[in-house]
């Protein structure tokens, strides 16, 4: 862990829906300055996870503390300390990147916002976008935009879901980039979940490996293959994929 | 409540009215219309019937009334289906707003669009068909007042049912004030009903707010009583109508429709 400081800890997370679990009572802490990937495969509940941390979704049982502050009773001020930034959330398309920047900077009450704002186009290159209806934006401008919304608040803890899908490897690589800065800069700690695992390797300082809604593997994803007997990450989630129950046990 | 996330969602509706012929003519259009229509009723009303009865207070006042508490209702709904249509509640809900301060948000934002839509129709019924205002007294400002809770009520119990039911319900909230009107006693007085048709209308609070117009014009002056009963069950329907948003804004976190809304359903 880079930093023993915890930003976010969950605690024994369990989400059922019907007589599916979804989440199945998973523990762990992400810490300041950590990039932490969660990886698993389709359906593994990665975005359940992800949801009840963003208060979004009841969990069935278990805690969220983030920055020590328990989501359920205290989710105002939880969420002004987090962000988030996902593909399938895209900003409302009618309003122009600005716009969309000053509702979601009021709604999180950034302070000197005019300044944040321009300070955030710059960063993420979309000074050009600013007047730009966020819809007209291509899949590249649209993730960058969605970034600059998920740092408006300089969030202590910051998730992204997928946050690189769908874009070319030199976008894909500012926004690997981009992140890295903020982990490594601001006070801040992201939980990030991709499917790409040139990607993971390169940007996660730790991964969890979630399967049919358990973390089945927890470590450095330089080293994790090679304890478990495969020669890269991406082996190591194929096989997780399709036998969950034997590289659970190993 | 923090004013400025309240402001917030505000602003997002300026934003969007700003920049959209489509979104800014109705606000005006149909109630502009309507004032038309029933004015011209009116007058030939008031032509072929015995000299000296005005429909144009009782008909038209009556129109202008009833097209505002549709407008109030309509202002939060139409707020709200913004944030639908965009497929926005993840990011919205994901921010420290409460639920009080997004509904209170779309709340102050009906009564800015609401204002210019009565503003309009004041302005025709009054240069164009001679209605007088006068010709209610005091009591018009609490009929609106009324109208306005009640539509509010409408608004926010129409929103929380299209949160519950998906974005295909959104057809179940424009009829409602036409299938309220009926009971209501929008053109005729209560008495006029069956009594199982009355005895809803005493329910709704606009009943009140008509009887007592009628009261008014025909000179028997308005019943304070009438009024205070339309404005106490006006201010339950606020407070009921709040509490059964936050109920489904609960069960939509609860059972996940908050975050897979678009699937309308959990099942």
């Amino acid at each position: 862990m880079a930093s023993q400081e915890k930003v976010l800890s969950v605690r024994d997370l369990r989400k059922l829906y019907g007589h599916t679990m979804a989440v199945d009572g998973i523990s762990f802490d992400v810490g300041r300055h950590e990039i932490v990937g969660l990886l698993g495969p389709n359906g593994a509940g990665k975005t359940t996870a992800i949801n009840m941390i963003l208060g979004v979704l009841a969990a069935n049982s278990g805690t969220v503390h983030i920055e020590g502050h328990d989501i359920r009773t205290e989710r105002s001020r939880v969420l002004g300390c987090t962000n988030f930034a996902a593909v399938y959330a895209p900003l409302p398309g009618n309003l122009t990147v600005w716009q969309n920047l000053r509702f979601f900077g009021l709604l999180y009450g950034v302070p000197n916002l005019p300044q944040r704002i321009d300070q955030l186009l710059a960063q993420f290159d979309i000074e050009k976008f600013r007047h730009t209806k966020f819809g007209l934006l291509s899949s590249g401008e649209a993730t960058r935009v969605m970034l600059a919304k998920a740092l408006l608040n300089s969030p202590h803890l910051l998730l992204l879901d997928e946050p690189t899908a769908s874009l070319d490897p030199a976008t894909a690589r500012d926004i690997r980039g981009q992140i890295r800065k903020f982990a490594a800069a601001d006070c801040g700690a992201v939980l990030w979940t991709s499917h790409n695992m040139y990607e993971v390797e390169e940007v996660c300082n730790r991964v969890l490996f979630l399967s049919r809604g358990k973390i089945l593997l927890e470590g450095d994803p330089k080293r994790l293959p090679h304890e478990h007997g495969k020669a890269t990450l991406e082996e190591l989630f194929i096989a997780i994929a399709r036998e969950p129950l034997s590289l659970g046990q190993s | 409540m923090r004013w400025r996330r309240m402001g917030a969602i505000m602003l997002r509706q300026f934003y969007i009215l700003r920049g959209s012929f489509s979104r800014v003519l109705p606000l005006f259009t149909w109630v502009g219309i309507d004032i038309v229509l029933w004015g011209f009723i009116s007058r030939y009303l008031n032509s072929v019937a015995t000299p000296g009865f005005n429909f144009v207070p009782r008909l038209l006042g009556a129109v202008l009334l009833w097209d505002f508490l549709s407008r109030v209702m309509q202002g939060v709904t139409m707020a709200f289906f913004e944030d639908v249509w965009s497929r926005n509640f993840l990011n919205v809900f994901a921010t420290p707003i409460t639920v009080g301060e997004y509904v209170a948000g779309l709340v102050a934002w009906s009564v800015l669009t609401s204002a210019i839509g009565l503003i309009v129709m004041m302005g025709v019924a009054t240069v164009v068909f001679g209605l007088s205002f006068a010709s209610y007294g005091w009591t018009l400002l609490p009929y609106l007042m009324i109208l306005f809770l009640f539509g509010i009520a409408l608004g926010i119990f129409a929103s929380a049912a299209v949160l519950r039911l998906g974005p295909a319900a959104e057809w179940f909230v424009w009829p409602i004030p036409a299938v309220l009107s009926p009971f209501a006693g929008v053109f005729y007085p209560l008495a006029t009903l069956p009594a199982w048709m009355r005895g809803i209308g005493r329910l709704i609070p606009a009943s009140y707010v008509f009887e007592g117009m009628r009261g008014a014009l025909s000179g028997r002056g308005a019943s304070a009583m009438l009024l205070g009963w339309g404005l106490v069950l006006s201010i339950a329907y606020v407070l009921l109508a709040s509490l059964f948003f936050s109920a489904v804004f609960r069960y939509a976190v609860r059972t996940g429709l908050m975050a897979r809304y678009s699937a309308e359903s959990v099942s």
